[in-house]
């Protein structure tokens, strides 16, 4: 089920049958993945479907109870310190020393991650510089904006200049303008090779800034491919109509089969095998019917509508909010 | 990693440091705190049950001890915050030395309880407590304050790996408030009645004050019973037998935050 054609050997990351609970709740359930090196991955699921249990066990923060998990080459269970030089983590919030200021943190970081007094103080210059908080001074953390706050915890995630970089939700509480912040600041960081492994709950965020999308539901991942192959999982293409007036939709949707009826939006929506062959019938169908149109498309699913089709009656709803706003009633009708 | 260990928990500890430096006023009203109730119990309620000779010789030193007993909470409310803050977790990630986190929090909590200690003496100076012993005995209550105070700090750093949150420090300090008062720092227990005069006695506190009046000299509680006789010694057994059962304690609860 997971990712397939990409044993080359060349994995970031690898997850064989990971396991692990909590007294009787199963966070990760025999979950599999494989990230190539230099690639983002984002890791995408409902609330409680194991993707920060994931992103734990990864970052040495968890113990699994079972399978085999490597970062960077390296087995997270038997050399946890090997990982932690080779990995960047940024949780859910941003963890940082809220009483100190942007240079003091990233000094104090540096020099646990024993880059030496200097090189810690040079590092620190160098990244405030690329993430714009140079002129933030002596002003304490706690004085930030929620997205200076991120990016400096990104900051302090970067220096060691990580092989394998985990993104824990990294946008979740951000306003819009924050959100825009982090998600050019991962850009840059992909191509310098960094992998990357992004857990969200937007779909958005995961098709804006991922190569490929693992979707994590119930502690395992039950589809993993790029999105276009994800969208294409769900059946091809569907073909919507937007008609000029509500009281024919029922003709309509009579012609489609399969077809789904969106009375506000006076739309009819059906998922098609041959793209032409559906366009051209229908355009024929509507004309000899009398029925007049206002817009005829053949479009891709949704990530949307992927992500409800692969994880169930779960609770869309997070996600279904922060993107585009009519795909999901279609899919839930 | 062991090579690290020292210079990473030197770090730690300057990321205390620094926050004294960058907030002097929160290290202030910490500092001021206990000399306010100092001042509070030397001046308006006063009185000491029971105590005889000057209050003030008898009070300096149990608020010592109380100082450093509710140091408990200082340590306890910088652990929660930092794990409600994720930087524990941060810190985990890090290949940094295993324990540098508590030893960095233990060394830091050490000085401010030996600052506070400091300027609690120079205010019993002030309002008029002196000490007769000789520069070794002071030396000594000086080491026993600190003791207790070690003890408190392995106590407050696992319950705060329990508890995982700042809110719960307030239960805490439900708690320690009437542990703190159950001693002899402010009236003794012959003038208590004979149960609670009894718990008292036994309290690790009053063991610490007692033996602290003893070696500057003061006024001391003349208590018949063996806990009273024996202040010194408990005062030593006291905080190790909480450090040898809460050290090893909070250290496995700190190593199971990864399971």
């Amino acid at each position: 089920m997971s990712g397939s054609g990409r044993d080359t050997g060349g994995e970031a990351i690898l997850v064989e049958g990971v396991h692990k609970r909590y007294g009787e709740k199963k966070a990760l359930d025999g979950l599999d993945l494989r990230v190539a090196r230099g690639t983002v991955h984002g890791v995408l699921g409902p609330n409680g479907a194991g993707k920060t249990t994931l992103v734990r066990v990864l970052s040495t923060l968890l113990r699994p109870d079972a399978g085999r998990v490597e970062v960077a080459g390296v087995d997270v269970r038997h050399s946890p310190d090997e990982v932690r030089r080779r990995i960047g983590l940024l949780g859910q919030h941003a963890a940082l020393d809220e009483e100190l200021s942007g240079r003091q943190n990233l000094e104090m970081f540096g020099r646990l991650y024993h880059l030496g007094a200097r090189r810690a103080r040079s590092r620190a210059e160098e990244l405030l510089v690329r993430f714009g908080l140079a002129d933030t001074g002596r002003k304490a953390v706690s004085r930030y904006s929620g997205g200076m706050r991120r990016r400096l915890d990104l900051a302090a995630s970067l220096l060691t200049e990580p092989r394998v970089l985990f993104l824990d939700e990294p946008t979740t509480g951000l306003d819009p303008r924050g959100r825009t912040e982090v998600w050019s600041a991962v850009r840059s960081l992909v191509g310098q090779g960094t992998t990357v492994l992004l857990t969200t709950q937007y779909l958005e965020e995961a098709d804006q800034l991922a190569d490929r999308i693992a979707v994590v539901d119930r502690g395992r991942v039950v589809a993993d491919g790029t999105a276009d192959e994800l969208k294409s999982r769900l059946g091809g293409d569907r073909l919507d109509v937007v008609l000029r007036a509500a009281d024919r939709l029922d003709e309509v949707r009579a012609l489609l089969p399969g077809a789904v009826v969106d009375e506000d939006r006076r739309l009819v929506s059906a998922p098609v095998a041959d793209r032409m062959a559906a366009l051209t019938e229908t355009v024929r169908a509507l004309r000899a019917a009398g029925i007049e149109a206002e817009d005829l498309a053949v479009r891709r699913p949704t990530l949307d509508e992927v992500f409800l089709h692969l994880t169930g009656d779960g609770d869309p709803a997070p996600s279904a909010e922060r993107t585009g706003k009519g795909t999901t009633e279609e899919v839930a009708a | 990693m062991t090579v690290w260990a020292l210079s990473d928990s030197w770090t730690m500890t300057r990321r205390e440091l620094a926050h004294w430096a960058r907030q002097p006023g929160q290290l202030a009203v910490n500092l001021v705190f206990p000399v306010m109730l100092l001042l509070m119990f030397g001046h308006l309620i006063g009185g000491g049950r029971g105590v005889e000779g000057t209050y003030v010789d008898f009070l300096v030193p149990g608020m010592l001890a109380l100082t450093m007993a509710f140091g408990l909470e200082a340590t306890m409310l910088s652990i929660t915050q930092d794990l409600g803050k994720g930087v524990i977790d941060r810190f985990r990630s890090m290949p940094m030395a295993d324990g540098a986190v508590l030893v960095g929090r233990a060394a830091a909590d050490m000085l401010q309880s030996a600052v506070s200690l400091v300027v609690m003496i120079l205010a019993g100076l002030a309002i008029g407590w002196r000490w007769e012993g000789s520069a070794a005995g002071a030396l000594g209550a000086f080491g026993l304050l600190l003791l207790l105070r070690f003890a408190m700090l392995w106590i407050g750093i696992h319950l705060a790996l329990v508890a995982g949150r700042p809110e719960m420090v307030q239960a805490v300090q439900i708690l320690v408030w009437p542990v703190g008062f159950l001693s002899n720092a402010f009236a003794t227990p012959e003038a208590m009645p004979g149960w609670l005069g009894a718990a008292v006695e036994w309290n690790p506190m009053s063991a610490t004050a007692t033996a602290v009046r003893e070696l500057f000299g003061n006024q001391s509680a003349t208590g018949t019973s063996w806990a009273a006789q024996h202040a010194e010694l408990l005062a030593v057994a006291w905080p190790l037998v909480l450090v040898a059962v809460f050290f090893p304690l909070a250290v496995r609860k700190f190593a199971a935050l990864g399971r």
